[in-house]
Order: C-alpha cells, then structure tokens, then sequence
C-alpha cells in the first residue's frame, strides 16, 4: 500500500549531492512529490525534504541507500502524523476583480490570506498551509482569472524537541 | 628552510614541496602504497602521464589496450590482492570507457580508484572537444566521485578517495580531474585520511543482536550457513571456519563467496542460486535457521523470495546496513565486520555437530552425482564437455589455480567444478554478469600474483568482447593461462532460448577467429584441442608454461549446465535436467 513519506535528509554541501539523491528515487521508478533544499539550523548542514509516495518497505530500502552516500549525514523518513508542515503558494489575480465585486475579498480573508503587491493590473497574494489548503485557495480564485500561480515544495519540523541531527553530530564529532 | 617576507611580517614557510597537480596525484599513489596502475592515455589526462615518466621506478604502469581493459584489470588486481586497484583514462570516451568495469565493481564490492582526465576546468559545460560529464553518469555506479578543479584539491581528494574505496563495504571511486588542475602548482602536504564525519563505514555491533543470534544458533535444529564475499574481503576465512567447526553447521557459498573456505571442507555443501548445486539449494528450504554471513540474498541466490527459506529464522551478519532486510526480511541483523562478529559470537555459541541434519545433505548429492556431474564430468562419447575440461584442471592444478571466469555456461561450470583449495582463487563478475570480464582480469590477477599461476576461463563469445588484451598480455609478457571453451555459441543465452524460447537460437551461434593463430599473431603460444584423449596432457601443457599460453577446447556445442533453478521459481524446485 503507498503512503506519502516526508524524507528528510542531512547533508554536507557539495556539488552533485542532488543529483545522487534523485538517483536513487529514479532507479525505483518513484517520482518527487515536493523538495525543498535549504541550509539547516546547524551550520554549513544542509537539509532536503523530500515528499514521496511509496511503500513501506520501499521507502525503509530508499532511506538506508539514501543514508549509505558517502555525503549524506542522516536520513529519515516520516509519516504526516510525526511531524509539522507547511507549503507556501503564491497567486497573480487581475485588480479589477476586488473592483468588480467583494467576492474576491471575501475569499481572501477566508483563507487567511496576504496580499504582497498590489498595482493597476494585478495583485499578489500569498498563502503558507497545506497543499490542501493552497489548493482549495487555488480553486476558488481561478474563476477569477488566474495570472500565476506557485506553490513551494515542504518544509517540515519534527514533533520532537529537538533537531534530529543535534545530538548524532555531537556524537560523531567527539 | 626558506623564508619569505609577507606583509613586513616574517613568515617561517614549511618544507613543502612545490609540485604540479599531476606529481601531486602521482606522490599520493605513492604514499598510498599503489605500485601498479592500469591505464591509456588520452588529451585531457596527458600531463598526469607525462609525469608518470618520472616515476617508473615506483609506479609500474600497464598501458592496456582499452579502458574497459584497464578497469577489469584493476578489479582482477584487486580482489586478487585484497588492495585498491588504480586505472588512469582520459576524459570523454576514455572515461566512458571505465563505465562497465565501474559498475562491475560497484556491484561486487572491488575497492578501485579511478582516475580521469578532464577538459580544463574554464571549458567545462561547453561540450569542449572529449568533454563528458564523467561525474553525473558515474554517479550511480560510484562509491563516492568528486571532480577536481584546483590542483589545492587534489591531497584531500586522493586520501578520501582511497579511504572510501577500501573501508567498510568497499567500492569504486572516481575522481575526474581537470588539465589545469593537473598543471597548477601546490604545496604538496599529503595526510591520509581515516574519517569522513558523514561516512559510517563499520556500523556498531550491538551486543544484544549477537546474544539473540547466540540463542537462535544453540538452539536451531537444522540451521545452515550461507557465506558470500563478505567473508574474503573482511579477511574473515579463519574465523569462518573457526565458526563453522565449533556449531557443525554445515555452509553453503555465493558465487562470489567461493574459495573463502576450502571446498574439500568436511562442512562444505557446495554453491548455492540459480546453477549452484542441489543440495544446498534444497535444503535451504528445510533448514529451520539460516545464518547468511557477507552476502546480500541476491535474487540468483534466493529464487522466489516469497517461497524462500519458509521454515527458517533468519540471522543476516553484515557491514553494509542497507543489505539488511532489503530483499529478505530478517530475525537478527549483527551489523559490523564478520572477522570481529563471527569471532564474538563464535566464543559464546556451544558445541555442536548436527551429524544427522548434515548427513541429510548426501542423498541430494548423491543424485546429483548421478544425474548431472557424472555425466558432465566422466562423458564417455561425443565432444568434450566444459565440466571435464574443469575436471582435468583440478587433476593438474591440485586446487592451486587463480580461476578468472568471464560470463556464461563456462562461468558456472567452473564455479561448480573447481575445486577451490586456496582464499582469493575466485575472480568472477558476479553481481553485474559482465561479459569480457574474464580476460583483462586475468592479467590484473597476475600482475598483483606473480607467483601464483592465474588462469582465465572464457567462452568464445565473451573472449572476443576484450581480445583486445592479447596484445597487453604479449607486450608485457603477463603469463596467463587462457582458457577458451569454444562451443560456437553464446551458450548460456542459447540454453535458455532451448528451454525457454521454443529452441529459436536468435543470434546466438556464432563464429570465431582461429584463436590460435590469433595468439601467434601476437607471439603468444597457443594449442587447439577438440579429441578427449589429448585433453589432459593440452592442460598440463598449459599449466606447465611459464608464458602466456592460450588453450582453445572445442566443446559440445549444445551443452546445457544443470542442475538448475528456473527463474522465478523457488529454490527448491531444481530442474535437473534429464526430468520428462
């Protein structure tokens, strides 16, 4: 059965490491759903988070290849449940449409959401949730005409209190 | 000393020496302990060889005749020796070149490094003259790559290079190296390196596995050790047979896992998969314990692996910890190197002998005596058959031999057949099934072994693929033995089109040169032998040679090699061949 896994990985930052984690999803036929890569909390750490459907085993096998490159300091992989996640969409509607009737407005303050911009032709607005979320915004501004529209790959934070790395990078540094 | 004025400050400069890039690569290999490299020369790479010129009093180099020569020669060199195989190419095709030796390696754990040319580091990306991104397609087939731009990068670059290669579960390496970075200039300060903080390479044992695996072997009834190449490249024989003899525990090997313990062992049953033989094959579905030690379950070994080992509990010892429960899902994981693991658990596990579960392994042999070796090995009418080449061999050769394989029919006979006396005398491609494996191996064995006699087993068709290497073999006088078991097929490929394909032979006969003629061409000395009654005194001949020589034996064309588990079928369903 296929589950949606958020994996997340703990690298060092050298050139072509992308490249030898997307491998390794292609060899299993398996296709990204979302990666988001960033520096981490700890310093010259960088971190991918990595959203796939697959199954269990699958992703146990995906994870320990992933975990066995030479660069890669830690992986894991998560359920939705263990962890806290967020996307961030980006929208470009015409400002006529909030001239025109109240309708857009309503939906904005619906869903919580931020306007960035506002010129003569258009206004940006922005939305952090789920995908879910950033969707149904997606859905509902589209007969408005929608200008363009995009959507970040996940970042995640695990429901525990501390960062996963910490305590493993103390370890292997002594 | 010399020192200079920075900064009106006074700057005591260490004894460093200001080299080239490329005398730094070549100073590395040195320090390294590399005494032999295997390689060709090309563009993007020639100011790393014409450095080498000052070093031909410490690095011998064999100039092959293609890369896919080299690379096999430093895997035949490595797992020979036990040390990292070296291959030098240029960029481009060179490179592309190593791919298949590469991947080779990468699937049956051969330590290499090697090294590439590149186009200078501002033309990278231009699709400049030979440029290809050597980094990105090795990338799969890699332990680890890394492309050196700045001659500054080469001393760390080399010594991690060297120790990923060798340490933990080894592998190949790559390091692509730019023209200008092998012409730059550096202070040379090389440190060999012993830990990358993102690299584990000997995962932790944890004491209470090797309890649990203590309990599971006292108390198994039938259990059964299935050993692989872990066992050889851990140096870990001794503490094999130290284990076995304690608990009685009757072993079973891997392709690759052949020649780690004696085959005239008392506990010995033979090779297991897919042309292995049937009793370890069979019983490994009675066994109620199996004991999998540096091997990886490989579907050849494993058949279908629903119906694999059903009554059996499972213990996996193993380095690489992405091995453990990826094909076969198991009750204990000992995690770390077998020498240490198999030693601790080999002193905690009680005596034992199993007599009657191993006794129960003869009736199966038996058979199988009668229904296939016999046959294969004592044929009394028609054309030669491989097995009794193998046959004669070990009359010859007493066990002494190196045996190099290439792919195919031959391979697994002579797996089956020889009989391996001594550690490291398997050299096959295993995992990956290369075909022109066999013979530029053979040379990289011999080269690391000059005093053991290696002899290359091959068919005609995987012969043809790397030829080539006749010509390394006769300019440096590399006395192997060359084994040709001619059957004018591709015969594996056709065995399987007989049971397979409704006997449609597509593309797989095949002719061949005069092999001998060939060798003389080349000024190595060869025989061609196709009457059973000149057959043993044609391999003594062979063995007896101190130069190359090359044995060309017309076999029956339409042999087939059995026992045998179909694929897809589970282990113990073997076809034996003479069934209707």
């Amino acid at each position: 059965m296929n589950e949606e896994f958020t994996i997340i990985i703990f690298s060092e930052n050298s050139i072509g490491l992308l490249n030898r984690i997307t491998i390794n999803f292609t060899k299993r036929k398996l296709s990204i759903d979302s990666l988001t890569v960033s520096e981490s909390a700890i310093k010259g750490v960088f971190k991918f988070t990595i959203v796939v459907r697959c199954a269990l085993n699958t992703a146990e096998n995906l994870v320990k290849q992933l975990d066995k490159q030479i660069d890669i300091l830690r992986t894991f992989f998560l359920r939705d449940s263990e962890i806290l996640h967020q996307e961030m969409a980006m929208y470009k509607i015409e400002t006529s449409t909030f001239t025109e009737s109240n309708k857009v407005e309503g939906i904005i303050r619906k869903y919580n959401a931020r306007i960035l911009e506002v010129t003569k032709e258009f206004t940006a607005i922005e939305k952090t949730g789920h995908k879910r979320e950033t969707q149904q915004l997606f859905e509902e501004l589209r007969p408005y005409g929608m200008l363009q529209f995009v959507r970040s790959g996940r970042v995640a934070i695990t429901r525990l209190k501390k960062e996963l790395l910490s305590d493993y990078l103390k370890k292997i540094e002594k | 000393m010399e020192t200079i004025t920075l900064d009106q400050k006074k700057i005591k400069r260490k004894e460093h020496k200001r080299v080239t890039g490329s005398e730094a690569i070549l100073q590395a290999l040195v320090i390294e302990n590399i005494k032999t490299v295997f390689g060709y020369p090309g563009g993007a790479i020639m100011p790393l060889y014409d450095k080498l010129m000052d070093f031909d009093d410490k690095l011998h180099h064999i100039l092959t005749r293609h890369e896919q020569g080299a690379v096999h020669a430093a895997q035949g060199f490595a797992r020979v020796s036990g040390e990292v195989g070296v291959c030098f190419a240029t960029s481009g095709p060179g490179a592309a070149n190593l791919l298949t030796g590469i991947a080779d390696a990468f699937m049956d754990s051969t330590p290499l490094v090697c090294f590439t040319g590149q186009v200078f580091s501002h033309l990278l990306g231009s699709d400049a003259f030979q440029e290809t991104d050597v980094v990105g397609v090795s990338m799969p087939v890699t332990k680890w790559n890394f492309q050196i731009t700045r001659a500054n990068e080469i001393a760390e670059a080399v010594a991690k290079a060297f120790y990923i290669a060798r340490s933990g579960r080894p592998g190949p390496v790559l390091l692509d190296i730019t023209k200008d970075a092998m012409v730059g200039e550096v202070d040379f300060h090389y440190k060999k390196c012993d830990k990358i903080r993102s690299y584990i390479p000997l995962p932790v044992t944890k004491d209470l596995y090797i309890q649990q695996a203590v309990e599971l072997i006292d108390n198994a009834k039938k259990p059964f050790v299935l050993f692989g190449q872990g066992v050889t490249l851990g140096l870990a024989e001794l503490e094999l047979i130290a284990f076995l003899e304690k608990t009685g525990i009757p072993a079973a090997s891997t392709l690759l896992g052949l020649s780690a313990l004696p085959n005239d062992h008392e506990l010995y049953t033979g090779m297991l998969g897919m042309h292995g033989n049937a009793a370890p094959n069979i019983k490994t579905n009675e066994a109620d314990l199996i004991i999998g030690i540096g091997m990886r379950f490989d579907d050849r070994v494993t058949g279908k692996v629903t119906e694999y080992a059903p009554n059996a509990k499972k213990i996996h010892f193993e380095i690489d910890k992405a091995e453990v429960n990826k094909i076969i899902k198991v009750d204990v994981k000992v995690l770390g190197n077998v020498k240490h693991t198999l030693a601790e658990v080999t002193t905690k596990v009680s005596q034992n002998s199993h007599k009657e579960w191993r006794n129960s392994f003869k009736k199966i042999d038996q058979s199988e005596q009668k229904r296939v070796i016999k046959k294969e090995l004592f044929p009394e009418i028609g054309k030669i058959t491989m097995g009794e080449v193998m046959q004669k061999l070990n009359i010859v050769s007493e066990g002494e031999a190196v045996i190099v394989t290439d792919v195919g029919q031959h391979q697994m006979i002579a797996s089956r057949y020889y009989n391996f006396k001594n550690k490291r005398s398997n050299i096959t491609s295993g995992g990956l099934g290369t075909m022109g494996f066999g013979l530029p191996a053979a040379m990289g064995a011999k080269i690391a072994a000059p005093d053991r006699k290696v002899v290359s087993i091959s068919g005609d068709g995987g012969f043809q693929m790397t030829l080539q290497e006749l010509g390394t073999i006769a300019h440096n006088k590399i006395p192997v033995k060359m084994i040709i078991l001619n059957n004018s097929y591709l015969g594996m490929v056709r065995q399987w089109q007989e049971l397979f394909f409704d006997k449609r032979y597509a593309s797989t006969a095949m002719t061949s040169p005069d092999f001998v003629k060939l060798a003389d061409s080349y000024g190595i000395k060869g025989e061609c032998i196709s009457d059973r009654d000149n057959l043993q005194e044609a391999v003594q001949r062979m063995w007896d040679s101190d130069q190359p020589y090359l044995l060309e034996i017309k076999v029956k064309t339409k042999g087939n090699v059995f026992p045998m588990i179909p694929a897809g079928c589970a282990v113990d369903q073997v076809v034996f061949g003479d069934e209707n």
